[in-house]
């Protein structure tokens, strides 16, 4: 009798533990789960965290509208910790095991490219929220950040026919991003009738902090009786002593104005402001922005991280386009199946922070309006100039002699992100 | 659409907005400075240098106080009833101060008020014409600055009104910026003897503005013909242009040599703890980095701890972030380290350990955002010695701030007790012991004194660079450079090796370029290790051997 208790026992334990593991199955099929690959330690953690607050605030108020296809949404945050092999790592894990639907993820662009081969191998979506050098279009990838035509160029082209900047510093950190932009910039300069020696160009570490000489070098160069201005790829943390050192060798936003494309306002929350006073700063987005849609989206913010002080930024703004498209794509199609959804977000419409409409164009990149600011002592951006319409994503700058006949275009009958309109032909590289 | 002020002329301007400006002088209300202002209020952004000039054109004692106020940012007007205000900062929200008549209308929340916006355009006029209604200040140092914001412009108002100031200013300084005002315009007169009259008056001047307008004499136009006419005039110009250039070559080098001490000056604060704990004790500590960070983050905390008393911060930050750092570093040693003395690479693994830990819990605690730390206001802004040489202040400060500890540091090993027994364990620990020193406990001693050292580098750093969870890391390699050029164990080995790796940092850096510079150095570093093992000074006798 007690042998068969214990059978009893036995077989009432595996039907419980299938029932739990079935149940557990069942309710895994009920959601579609959305992975959040942003780092939250490391150097990249001060702006990546809030990047992954963002989308659990997007996918929350999903939630609260129905879900989505009839199924709540399940985020999956993952840590690849600012190291760029585990960014591949960590998208393998989140595609095969985890099954997501959807990545929102990176910030770096060697970020990027070390996720690029996982998600196509594995025919994955990754939707990338941070203003980069461009040169590139997957058919995996949806660019929701800025490319240079919709950042730098029309920067450019404020101090150019705004301030009558004649005079060009082209300030870098020394990695991927500045040294394409540069690279695009100059030829744009040139191609304007900017002369070499009127152009000077600097590269400097990442987390540089000792800008004595280099400001010293830039005020040398502006005192030459024309109009300078600083066009700044500086990466995020450097920014803090370069502006510092401005201020302290007495340079003004009046005698040469920086324009930088890497400073927002989650970066000038670590810094005191005033010096920074009439510097400016080229985005698609401002906190200050005065919309009804901007207003409601920074209240949202504030009651889901519980604290009033925190700020909005340009690549917040990506996200929530970026997760918008996403969601209408998704309903279109029906399905999340990926070749489906790459299919019907193309052309998809969902509004942007700034009062427009953002759209997906069919080379993975958006639509959207650039606008200028300068810094206010309160940490803010006024917006002093904005393009009259949207300006469209460019992959390949039309500035660079290599990439001068290349487009993309994943649409019939082209469906190819690196096709030479010369030769005709989709060239096999694809990133 | 912002409210209408003055009821029938607001409707005024913003029907005439459309079609054209001044038909409606007869409506408007009589007094010529309210109709100005409220201009300022409804004019876009694109409009406002001609409200301005509009503002300025009336005689009023009203007017230079709200372009100040505009300039600084103080112009706000109030919502709902579209008075323009100048609004200070209170508690809990602004106090404000109505501009036509100056009647205190008491505090209200930010919310209830607008600024009135300016850009970088519209700051460059407000300064010039300010400069023109501060012409007459009392203070001389912003007669300074209305000179050399209208030497931007010279017009033949603003030469009027400087000749007229000339006569009557008594301070040298400003005289002296006046006179080179009249001389840079005198450089287009049509009369020859005058133009040179004016380039020997600006002979030696360092101005910046006066190179380049010398220089432009020198230049040919696109045909081959010089810009300058008369070759009297332009033998007289390339020679004041060299004794400037000469001049100037001078004052450039002592700039660099400055930027290198500075640069000097960070490594060896950073590095001289590190002198203590490795060169002294022998301990590979990795963690030396975030010890620093701790101090710079004392500092933001006893910032936060008492604002208000931004000015004194850091006096009362300097012994805090010593104790902080100190504590925090004997508790590494009784911890940790004690249990790995002599086993080197155990130790650079824990210590390491203790620095990913350290970094980690700042981010818990602080959120991985850098904190703002504020730089009082004398640290901020340069020393001006001429016009071609400044010397940043709150780098002035810190190269003073690491003699200062280095001295002290000094002193400490050299007359305290406490530094004669660390000087006898380091030299030799089994005698020591036997001599009755408490080696321990003089061990914990000694790593508490390098560490608190580190943290008031920190509290240098936070005036220099971002305080964040990675603030130590950025330092901890060149640190360790210094102590091994320097020679491991002596402490003037760190403070000549700083200074020196500094300066010869600076002198690379405008031929080579910030990323060239730091490899070059690197690898003289190794060149130099190779020739000279123990480093700049290394330790002589018996206790080198041991």
């Amino acid at each position: 009798m007690a042998d068969y208790a214990k059978t009893f026992r036995q077989i009432g334990l595996a039907l419980s533990a299938a029932m739990l593991l079935f149940g557990a199955e069942a309710r895994a099929d009920d959601t579609i789960k959305v992975g959040i690959l942003h780092s939250l330690s490391g150097t990249m953690a001060i702006s990546e965290t809030t990047l992954k607050d963002t989308m659990l605030m997007l996918i929350d108020e999903q939630n609260k509208k129905g879900g989505l296809l009839g199924k709540k949404l399940e985020p999956v945050v993952v840590d690849p910790a600012s190291n760029w092999p585990l960014f591949a790592e960590k998208t393998r894990e989140l595609l095969t095991k985890d099954k997501v639907a959807a990545i929102f993820g990176c910030w770096t662009s060697v970020s990027r490219k070390s996720v690029l081969p996982v998600v196509e191998e594995l025919n994955g979506l990754l939707f990338y929220p941070v203003q980069y050098e461009g040169e590139e279009s997957s058919k995996n990838v949806f660019y929701t950040g800025a490319a240079p035509n919709q950042q730098a160029i029309p920067a450019v082209d404020y101090l150019m026919n705004e301030l009558k900047v004649k005079r060009w510093v082209l300030a870098g950190t020394d990695y991927v991003y500045p040294r394409t932009t540069n690279k695009i910039l100059e030829a744009y300069l040139k191609s304007k009738g900017v002369k070499e020696k009127d152009i000077m160009i600097n590269y400097t570490p990442f987390g540089h902090s000792d800008w004595q000489s280099i400001v010293a070098d830039i005020k040398k160069f502006g005192s030459a009786g024309k109009k300078t201005a600083v066009v700044s790829t500086i990466n995020g943390d450097a920014n803090v002593p370069f502006y510092k050192e401005l201020g302290n060798q007495g340079i003004s936003a009046e005698a040469i104005p920086v324009v930088a494309f890497s400073v927002g306002e989650e970066e000038l929350s670590g810094i005191d402001t005033k010096p920074l006073v009439g510097h400016l700063a080229a985005w698609n987005y401002f906190m200050s922005v005065d919309t009804p849609e901007n207003a409601a989206f920074i209240t949202k913010w504030h009651q889901f991280i519980k604290n009033r002080k925190r700020v909005t930024n340009d690549p917040m703004e990506a996200h929530y386009i970026g997760f918008n498209m996403w969601v209408k794509a998704v309903e279109k199609a029906g399905t999340t199946d990926t070749d489906a959804v790459t299919k019907a977000i193309i052309g998809i419409e969902a509004p942007n922070l700034t009062g427009g409409v953002a759209k997906m164009l069919p080379n993975h990149h958006i639509a959207k309006p650039v606008l200028i600011g300068e810094i206010q002592d309160d940490g803010q951006f006024q917006t002093v100039w904005q393009t009259k319409s949207l300006v469209e994503g460019d992959a390949w700058s039309d500035f660079l002699p290599e990439s001068k006949s290349i487009v993309a275009q994943w649409t019939a009958p082209i469906n190819c992100g690196n096709y030479n309109t010369k030769t005709k032909k989709c060239s096999g590289q694809k990133y | 659409m912002r409210p209408l002020i003055f009821g029938m002329n607001g409707w005024c301007i913003a029907v005439l907005s459309m079609m054209m400006l001044g038909l409606c002088d007869a409506a408007e209300s009589g007094d010529p400075f309210a109709d100005a202002l409220a201009r300022l209020n409804e004019a876009p952004l694109n409009e406002m240098g001609e409200a301005v000039d509009r503002l300025a054109g009336i005689k009023d004692a009203r007017v230079a106080p709200v372009l100040r106020a505009l300039l600084d940012g103080r112009l706000y007007y109030r919502k709902d009833d579209g008075a323009i205000v100048f609004g200070d900062p209170a508690e809990d929200g602004l106090a404000i101060v109505n501009v036509l008549d100056g009647d205190a209308l008491g505090i209200v929340a930010k919310f209830d008020l607008k600024k009135i916006g300016v850009n970088n355009a519209l700051r460059a006029t407000l300064r010039e014409t300010l400069g023109r209604l501060e012409l007459t200040a009392g203070d001389p140092a912003q007669r300074l600055k209305a000179v050399e914001a209208m030497s931007k412009s010279l017009d033949e108002e603003n030469l009027e009104l400087l000749h007229a100031r000339l006569n009557t200013e008594t301070d040298a300084k400003v005289s002296e910026a006046i006179a080179t005002a009249l001389a840079l315009a005198d450089l287009a007169n049509e009369d020859k003897a005058a133009r040179i009259r004016a380039i020997r008056a600006l002979r030696g001047n360092l101005n910046p503005d006066v190179l380049n307008r010398l220089n432009r004499l020198l230049e040919k136009d696109d045909d081959g013909q010089y810009l300058e006419p008369d070759s009297d005039v332009r033998n007289s110009a390339q020679v004041a242009v060299k004794s400037i250039e000469s001049r100037l070559a001078l004052y450039r080098a002592a700039e660099t040599v400055f930027f290198g001490l500075s640069l000097g000056a960070v490594l060896v604060l950073a590095s001289i703890g590190l002198a203590i704990t490795f060169g002294v004790m022998g301990v590979i500590n990795m963690a030396h980095g975030e010890l620093m960070m701790l101090g710079a983050y004392t500092t933001y905390v006893v910032q936060q701890l008492m604002p208000g008393h931004l000015e004194i911060s850091l006096f009362v930050a300097v012994p805090a972030a010593f104790l902080l750092s100190a504590l925090v570093g004997i508790a590494i040693e009784r911890g940790i380290i004690r249990f790995l003395y002599g086993r080197p690479l155990e130790t650079l693994l824990a210590t390491f350990g203790v620095s990913l830990f350290l970094q980690q819990l700042v981010r818990t605690i602080f959120s991985p955002l850098n904190r703002s730390v504020a730089t009082p206001a004398w640290m901020s802004g340069s020393l001006e010695i001429n016009g071609a040489l400044a010397l940043t202040l709150n780098r002035f400060y810190i190269l003073v701030f690491c003699l200062l500890v280095f001295a002290a540091l000094l002193q400490v090993l050299k007359r305290s007790r406490i530094g004669l027994e660390v000087r006898a364990v380091a030299q030799n620990r089994a005698m020591a012991k036997a001599m009755g020193i408490p080696t321990e406990r003089v061990d914990a001693l000694t790593f508490g004194l390098g560490s608190g050292i580190a943290g008031i580098a920190g509290v240098a750093l936070s005036q220099l660079t971002n305080v964040g969870p990675n603030l130590g890391q950025s330092y901890i390699v060149d640190s360790f450079m210094v102590v091994v050029f320097g020679g491991v164990g002596n402490l003037w080995g760190t403070l000549i090796g700083g200074f020196s790796l500094g300066i010869a940092n600076k002198l690379l850096e405008p031929y080579a370029g910030a990323v060239l510079a730091k490899i070059l150095m690197l690898v003289l570093i190794i060149l130099f290790i190779q020739k000279r093992p123990r480093g700049l000074f290394p330790q002589k006798g018996r206790a080198a051997e041991a």
